[in-house]
């Protein structure tokens, strides 16, 4: 009860519905092709409000270099053949261009 | 322990009313997305934060909470690089100090730790790197942190030169390194183990932390002890420390040579990192002046003829604050609030200043700080890609009715 304590329950109920409370487990990505690949490839290691916290600003070059650097630099093990649809999905979902 | 979480666009993204707090997100500047998915969000033994990532844990701290000039245990940010973060168990945690740069490397309980080396105690300002990341102009990629991504504790802890002298420090040491007991869920992910130049290290107000405020470090902020460097940004406030190494080379590793780094001569600072320069990055090194206006929302409405109180804080890489100025007329003209209680250099310093409008309409309330090197805040963003030091002159609108 804690936060209905602390912001008010009249607040609380009367601005959000059942849906508003949240954790990881909610996070909803947008519906897509690749969608199923990008939760596989990337919540191996970073919950994926990273990807909705990191849009939308980023051209289709700059999700590329974020992919490359989850591969090369932080070792994620993302199947070459899977790049393209990542960088697709994360683009059109979530990015600028 | 249960966990509640509400979607903060829920609730309009305007101002929480709760304990008398009104806060809000700069959602104008923020990215969308960023608004989309904070939430509030109350970790164990934490009061709600602003959720920005949940694993690793990244949550900054609502800017109601910064009207006091000491951030409370339960407020303070949380910042993690890798999403494993252990429970510590005081009984098996030691603290490790080798490296090639010492002569007798040796272990440390908790217990010793705390019984063999003078306590110092200091107020100091632990701001992450990226602190207004969000606020980029043009945005960059990373943790899109709003204005809370810092505190201000009292630390206390043991000198780190105390420590490395038991070990026997040798002179051709260039760099002390920590690790802290964090780890990644791949193996092939860059521990984040992070360094400084050896002339920080063995600075008197460098220490290893095991209090904060009087009470243990919280669990998110890195218990039992973590390593507090005053006046440098919070990337080297290594938590959960486990090891400390003097080095006789510079460390190697993505956090130190490709993370965390600031093009050369653009910000207007003093410390070198002079081992770990390239020809055209270094590493981030002290935090640039800055400040914080706590009493105003966006929005919010005043009377005209009535005095508007303006307060807030500013800090910087441990000069000390000299001047904070108001503008209430787009910066066209300045005038100086009054300084509060001075708590030491590295600490937050409060100001205070009485605006008493007489027209209607909106007001933007403005304010900057200049600290005892002469720097100041700027008025144009000093873009990097990394979106480090962003200390640009903080604008709040009110409505004067």
């Amino acid at each position: 009860m804690n936060i209905f304590t602390r912001i008010g329950v009249a607040l609380v109920a009367s601005a959000c519905a059942a849906s508003c409370w949240a954790d990881e487990s909610e996070i909803q990505l947008k519906d897509g092709p690749a969608a199923a690949t990008v939760r596989a490839n990337c919540s191996t290691c970073h919950s994926l409000d990273y990807i909705q916290m990191n849009s939308p600003f980023m051209k289709r070059s700059a999700w590329e270099a974020e992919v490359r650097k989850m591969m090369k630099v932080m070792g994620a093990p993302i199947a070459e053949e899977n790049v393209l649809a990542l960088v697709d999905y994360l683009n059109r979902n979530y990015g600028v261009e | 322990m249960t966990t509640r979480r509400v979607m903060l666009q829920a609730l309009g993204g305007l101002a929480l009313a709760g304990d008398g707090l009104i806060f809000r997100i700069a959602r104008a500047e923020l990215p969308q997305g960023v608004i989309d998915a904070g939430v509030l969000d109350a970790l164990p033994g934490k009061q709600p934060l602003i959720k920005r990532t949940y694993r690793p844990p990244n949550y900054e701290t609502p800017v109601a909470y910064f009207k006091d000039v000491i951030t409370p245990n339960d407020r303070f940010f949380v910042r993690w690089h890798l999403a494993n973060i252990p429970t510590i168990e005081v009984s098996a945690w030691r603290l490790s100090v080798g490296g090639d740069g010492v002569a007798q490397p040796f272990e440390l309980t908790l217990d010793q730790l705390q019984r063999d080396f003078e306590p110092v105690e200091l107020i100091a300002v632990c701001q992450c790197s990226g602190n207004r990341r969000g606020l980029s102009d043009p945005h960059v990629p990373g943790v899109e942190w709003g204005y809370g991504a810092m505190g201000n504790a009292r630390w206390k802890g043991a000198r780190l030169k105390d420590i490395l002298a038991r070990a026997g420090l040798k002179k051709e040491t260039v760099e002390i390194a920590f690790n802290g007991a964090d780890r990644a869920t791949l193996d092939a992910t860059p521990n984040f183990i992070k360094s400084i130049p050896t002339w920080r290290g063995i600075d008197d107000n460098t220490i290893v932390a095991y209090e904060m405020n009087g009470a243990p470090l919280p669990h998110w902020n890195g218990f039992p002890a973590r390593i507090v460097v005053p006046g440098w940004t919070a990337t080297y406030w290594v938590k959960q420390v486990v090891s400390i190494r003097a080095l006789t080379q510079p460390l190697a590793s993505f956090w130190m040579n490709t993370a965390y780094r600031i093009p050369k001569g653009k910000f207007p600072l003093v410390d070198r990192f002079v081992s770990q320069e390239s020809d055209t990055s270094t590493p981030i090194t002290e935090m640039v002046v800055n400040s914080l206006i706590t009493s105003l929302t966006e929005g919010q409405r005043f009377a005209a003829g009535a005095p508007v109180a303006v307060r807030g804080i500013a800090w910087d890489g441990g000069y000390g604050i000299r001047r904070v100025d108001v503008s209430t007329d787009e910066g066209r003209t300045w005038e100086r609030a009054e300084l509060g209680a001075d708590s030491g250099r590295f600490s937050f310093r409060p100001w205070q200043f009485t605006y008493m409008p007489h027209a209607k309409g909106r007001v933007n309330v403005m304010a900057r700080a200049s600290n005892a090197q002469g720097a100041t805040q700027t008025e144009e963003l000093i873009f990097n890609a990394a979106g480090y030091h962003n200390n640009v002159i903080q604008k709040v609108g009110i409505e004067i009715a």
